[in-house]
């Protein structure tokens, strides 16, 4: 155009305000169900601004998780478990995905093809359509409600694997050829050159799979039977029930705030790291 | 694609395998080849006995009114939440690419709700759509709108679409303002030249977008079928009557609370079936991709 467009228009900011005032929505009314007690939201009038009750709605779900109609473990259990889950699901993936990458990147042997195909096809193999098996090999393992159970079978990743070998190949050969000239063994060439080659690479993947790992829904559900072994998210759909008007909505909204904190916090802080891993590991 | 330098080491590459390819044999092909071979036999209701029967399990469950009616749902279910989110998505990416201040605050304010699990999110819209105690919920009911998603199987999956999009919107909004973003400022602006803004959009921009498109096409219809479990168990149980009830959560509710072995496990083997196939054109794609 002729002439530079400095004054802006008004109608891209009307919709984005209005797509972050929709977005926002549900978690201001948890938020403001998290502040009033049980009583004024049963009435079905609850008042769109917050209540006095606060600090007890969170201490009491921090401390107990136990209502007058809703019985469960204190949230402080169910938030440790769920950190504890999540972040034994990303290290043990990042672990386990960058020595198998490392091993099929930088190695010859017999089978290096095939193992490689092995690791590749479980993208086609999620945890949702052989639950059933799944289940009955942990429970024979008699890994049910522990991190063992809650976490092992979750911890192989194609994803990763295939990312990391991807960085590797980038890696350049006069890089490895000197470093074997320098008299550099495989292991530490490893600790030396590629591990710190792949920092940015494992803080961005870090950061997918911490949430990938702290939302875990259907594996904890049959994981855990034992309610202190229960993951938070798990604990809020049991907290729920049969979601009667006359329930501890203050208590639920509580935890609810309290278990997307966490994830929602690493978006927010993280989220140069948490763009480039959302965009690597779709390549 | 190979290294021209590579470590002699003969047995260290196997030892750096060993642990994932351990988890993978125990937990991802066994469990398969079980489901595999379960989905050909059929047990008794005591577990006594076992028989061999072909694929008369997939015979039963393929003739299933209920099994169809699944089915049914899941169609509905997976395209309303893979295009919904699409849509809203390119909206505000396209808004968010135009070059207008404060697009990074915009970009914060959109991707959060990525990080809310499922069933997190379905609690919240649960507590805003609550016949009784929902802000939204009892609105409909004091404006004469008979709404009770308990009761009515329409307003259950409508509710459940609701809150599944709700959070997948981040995702398709971040890929779609990259690829907005990977597009030459040169090329929009030699468009936006001769053509108005409408035009600009439908006949550049959107076929350059159209790679990106199919791509979240195949994510969305992806975490539709299997990562919705959560939402749909926390709001609906399945229900009212089987109205919200997809084929993984049938997978569940046979195989967990009903213990039908063969039946369930011959429904695990459609949905293998069904993943496979939407892996491979996801690498289709990811190939058209690499040739560019």
């Amino acid at each position: 155009m002729a002439r530079p467009r400095r004054r802006e228009s008004w109608l891209p900011h009307f919709i984005l305000c209005l797509g972050v005032v929709v977005f926002a929505f549900p978690i201001y009314f948890a938020l403001i169900g998290s502040t009033h007690d049980a009583a004024t939201i049963a009435t079905g009038r609850m008042p769109l601004l917050p209540g006095g009750h606060t600090l007890d709605n969170y201490w009491h779900a921090l401390t107990s998780g136990t209502g007058f109609r809703v019985s469960g473990s204190p949230v402080r259990t169910l938030l440790l478990n769920s950190l504890v889950m999540a972040l034994i699901i990303a290290v043990g993936k990042i672990a386990i995905s960058i020595i198998s990458a490392y091993a099929v990147a930088f190695f010859s042997f017999p089978g290096r093809m095939f193992f490689f195909w092995m690791i590749f096809v479980t993208l086609m193999l999620p945890v949702e359509v052989r639950i059933i098996p799944t289940y009955k090999v942990v429970t024979d393992l008699g890994m049910i409600n522990t991190y063992a159970g809650l976490t092992v079978p979750l911890i192989a990743s194609a994803t990763a694997t295939l990312l990391f070998r991807q960085v590797f190949l980038t890696i350049p050969d006069e890089l490895a050829e000197a470093a074997k000239i320098d008299g550099a063994g495989a292991i530490r060439f490893f600790w030396q050159i590629v591990l710190p080659l792949s920092r940015t690479n494992i803080a961005a993947l870090f950061v997918i799979l911490f949430i990938y790992g702290w939302n875990q829904y259907l594996w904890p559900l049959l994981i855990t039977t034992s309610r202190s072994m229960e993951t938070i998210i798990i604990g809020i759909v049991k907290m729920i029930g049969t979601s009667e008007a006359q329930t501890d909505w203050n208590l639920i909204m509580a935890t609810a705030i309290l278990a997307m904190l966490p994830p929602v916090a690493v978006v927010i802080f993280l989220q140069h790291w948490f763009v480039k891993g959302l965009i690597e590991t779709e390549k | 694609m190979r290294r021209r330098v590579i470590f002699p080491n003969k047995i260290l590459p196997y030892f750096l395998l060993a642990p994932q390819l351990a988890i993978t044999v125990v937990f991802f092909f066994w469990p398969a080849a079980q489901a595999i071979y379960y989905s050909v036999l059929l047990q008794d209701p005591f577990g006594l006995r076992t028989q061999f029967v072909w694929l008369e399990n997939f015979r039963i469950i393929l003739t299933d009114p209920l099994y169809l009616g699944s089915v049914q749902v899941t169609v509905i279910f997976s395209t309303a939440v893979a295009a919904l989110p699409m849509g809203v998505a390119l909206l505000f990416a396209v808004m968010a690419d135009r070059k207008i201040r404060g697009v990074h605050v915009y970009r914060t304010l959109l991707m959060w709700p990525y990080a809310v699990a499922p069933a997190v999110a379905a609690s919240l819209w649960l507590f805003i759509f609550h016949p009784d105690i929902g802000i939204i919920g009892r609105w409909l009911n004091d404006v004469g709108i008979h709404w009770d998603y308990k009761l009515n199987g329409n307003q259950a999956l409508l509710l459940v679409i609701l809150a599944a999009s709700w959070k997948q919107v981040s995702y398709n909004f971040l890929f779609f303002l990259a690829g907005l973003q990977a597009i030459p400022r040169s090329v929009m602006e030699a468009a936006s030249m001769d053509a108005g803004l409408g035009r600009t959009f439908w006949s550049i921009i959107f076929p350059l977008l159209s790679p990106m498109t199919f791509f979240l096409l195949v994510v969305n219809v992806v975490y539709a079928f299997f990562d919705t479990f959560g939402v749909i168990h926390a709001l609906t149980d399945g229900g009212p009557a089987k109205a919200t009830e997809t084929l993984i959560y049938k997978v569940y509710t046979d195989g967990v609370m009903n213990l039908d072995l063969g039946g369930s496990s011959a429904q695990s083997v459609i949905l293998m079936v069904v993943v496979i196939t939407l892996t491979a054109l996801q690498f289709r794609f990811i190939e058209r991709k690499v040739h560019y």
